[in-house]
């Protein structure tokens, strides 16, 4: 800092400053660095997704029918990835039919029922930790409950290493996020609403069904969606649970009594074909990566696209 | 105005009372959906138990010494404990040097510099960034940046090399990293920046001297949920880091190496029984358990932190 020294110095350098304005190199080369570092994080988006197709390339577009409908096998050259597609499906299907009521009662509980109370303080605080705990952990709690304890139900003739086992454990893992999500949609709805509904003498369960619900129902969705596009990605929790990362029979059944057999998902097949030497299975890895990235990124951007178009009619 | 009035008679208690099947309806309904939000509670719980029983069985029947060896094999009954530590540490200190300034970059220039317009395109952008699965990027940390950007500059490094996973685990966190600073940045009030301004501060002085020391606590919170949720990453160790039969202790990132995560995967994905030495099954609870209390320690001091801002603001 310099020492003023007299009013017509100080005059100058304001004038010099003022004028200066074109040639600011310290703030232009700070936003620069800040425009870069974003680019850069988006140009590893584009050379990944990049990287992926064109290395996937020559397995789908020689025989895109084939690798959808083949089995996993020794060689890559036959290879596909049915059974992970099945195991993929019936996942998000477990994940959506349970934790999409579970959590959405659960946010209904926090927001409009348990108000600032000690009860639903401590809840909301275990659900924050909960959304924090890392995936394995939750492989851990599946191979304990769902495989272990419950092995019975789950899978009679696979010891519980069944799509059951897994379906539950990832349903468990995004319940957080669909309750933090749906928690979110709901706290948005305006207080008005409920107060008019209040004043003509519904019930907090009827203000709740008929007006709070519907208005929030979009924000619900999109939490619901991105906690499925994370279920359908998630493979470490899937290797705890008991996935076959091998040789796999059958396993591409959809009918029912098949669920409690032994099973494959998408993420388990990349996770296993990635470890394996030589450009013919780094190939069908990417392949595969690609229909994953197929449906996580379409459920994704479905997710994003609904919210925004939500944002903007409400304003 | 004449008033023409019925006499209603005289009100009684039961008429204020209401509906006694609609309050049934509201009593059932307020019992669910506290049994819901319970299940959170008792899932909490299950975890807790789940990982306590066997983890205390092998921290009672374990020798001591066994768990401060030269390496990682829990199938030959070496636990060293201080390798997958390191190695989880190591991971963690190279994707933070790569989460921690892109992700606060971009979410200063989100924040701070992009139009409206510009921000409305690029930050769904980061969201989908934030959205691919962490095995897809295993196999870039691997197939892409291992041999393109690491073994490009060190030649000597292993094509499986904890460097590689780092980074992959690092720009699996850089959109974590963005959206909880840029939430933080977005909450200094609209009137601080205005005071700069108006004391004639440029927008760079006003970004570094001003806007960030005042969401500082929101920026810190970022960085620690980024290292816990890096600390827990899985997949992308365990493809792009190698040493999936157990590891060596090493602090050189420049080979294979083994992280808390990637040793309980590798582990249950070695063999369908998880067999091995007599203790191999529950050291995967035991380490389960270490990355369960680190974890949450983490997640409890980021919680303070966002309260802090919130509070302050």
């Amino acid at each position: 800092m310099s020492v003023i020294s007299s009013p017509l110095s100080v005059a100058e350098s304001v004038r010099d400053q003022l004028k200066s304005g074109k040639r600011d190199a310290q703030g232009r080369s700070f936003s620069l660095l800040l425009q870069l570092s974003l680019a850069l994080s988006i140009l590893i988006l584009l050379v990944l997704l990049y990287d992926v197709v064109t290395g996937g390339w020559s397995v789908l577009g020689t025989r895109l029918e084939d690798f959808l409908a083949a089995p996993m096998r020794s060689q890559a050259a036959d290879s596909g990835v049915a059974q992970g597609i099945r195991g993929t499906f019936f996942i998000g299907l477990f994940t959506v039919v349970i934790s999409f009521p579970m959590g959405v009662a659960a946010a209904i509980y926090l927001e409009e029922y348990g108000g600032k109370g000690r009860l639903a303080r401590f809840i909301d605080i275990n659900i924050r930790n909960l959304a924090g705990v890392p995936s394995v952990v939750y492989g851990i709690l599946g191979l304990t409950i769902f495989v272990k304890a419950m092995g019975d139900f789950t899978g009679p003739n696979s010891n519980g290493r069944s799509v059951v086992a897994a379906g539950l454990t990832l349903a468990v893992l995004v319940l957080p996020i669909v309750i933090i999500t749906a928690a979110e949609a709901l706290r948005a709805v305006p207080q008005g609403l409920r107060e008019a509904g209040y004043g003509v003498g519904a019930t907090r369960w009827e203000v709740t069904r008929h007006h709070v619900l519907p208005y929030a129902a979009p924000g619900i969705l999109t939490g619901t969606v991105l906690a499925l596009a994370r279920a359908l990605g998630e493979a470490a929790p899937l290797i705890l649970v008991g996935a076959t990362t091998g040789f796999l029979t059958g396993g591409s059944s959809y009918q029912i009594g098949a669920l409690t057999e032994r099973f494959t998902a998408l993420p388990i097949i990349i996770a296993t074909w990635a470890g394996r030497p030589g450009d013919d299975w780094e190939a069908v890895t990417a392949a595969a990566i690609v229909v994953l990235l197929g449906v996580v990124l379409l459920a994704n951007t479905a997710a994003i696209l609904l919210r925004n178009r939500f944002e903007k009619t409400r304003k | 105005m004449s008033t023409v009035t019925t006499d209603p008679g005289p009100l009684s208690v039961a008429d204020l009372r209401g509906d006694p099947g609609r309050l049934r309806k509201e009593r059932a309904a307020r019992i669910l959906l506290a049994g819901a939000a319970l299940t959170s509670v008792v899932i909490s719980i299950a975890i807790v138990l789940s990982l306590i029983g066997e983890a205390w069985t092998f921290v009672s029947q374990v020798e001591w010494k066994t768990l401060w060896t030269d390496g990682w094999f829990p199938r030959r009954g070496m636990y060293d404990v201080k390798t997958i530590v390191s190695g989880s540490l190591l991971v963690t200190v190279i994707a933070m040097a790569v989460a921690a300034p892109l992700g606060l970059g971009a979410a200063v220039y989100l924040s701070e510099y992009a139009r409206p317009g510009v921000r409305k395109i690029l930050k769904p952008v980061l969201e989908i960034l934030a959205g691919i699965p962490s095995v897809v990027l295993g196999f870039f940390a691997l197939q892409f940046i291992s041999p393109e950007i690491v073994q490009r500059f060190f030649e000597d490094a292993n094509q499986f090399n904890i460097m590689a996973a780092g980074i992959g685990v690092g720009i699996l966190t850089v959109p974590l990293v963005a959206s909880i600073s840029e939430d933080a940045l977005r909450s200094v009030p609209q009137s601080l920046r205005e005071a700069s301004y108006g004391m004639g501060a440029k927008r760079v002085t006003t970004v570094v001297r001003v806007v960030i020391p005042a969401a500082v606590s929101g920026l810190v919170a970022a960085f620690i949920v980024a290292v816990s949720r890096a600390i827990g990453e899985t997949m992308v160790v365990f493809i792009a880091a190698g040493a999936t039969g157990g590891s060596l202790f090493t602090l050189d990132p420049l080979s294979s190496g083994q992280t808390m995560t990637a040793a309980m995967a590798s582990q249950a994905a070695g063999t369908d029984q998880v067999r091995g030495a007599a203790l191999t099954f529950q050291s995967l609870f035991f380490v389960g358990m270490l990355l369960f209390v680190v974890t949450l320690v983490l997640n409890i001091a980021a919680d303070r932190f966002v309260r802090r801002v919130r509070q302050k603001y």
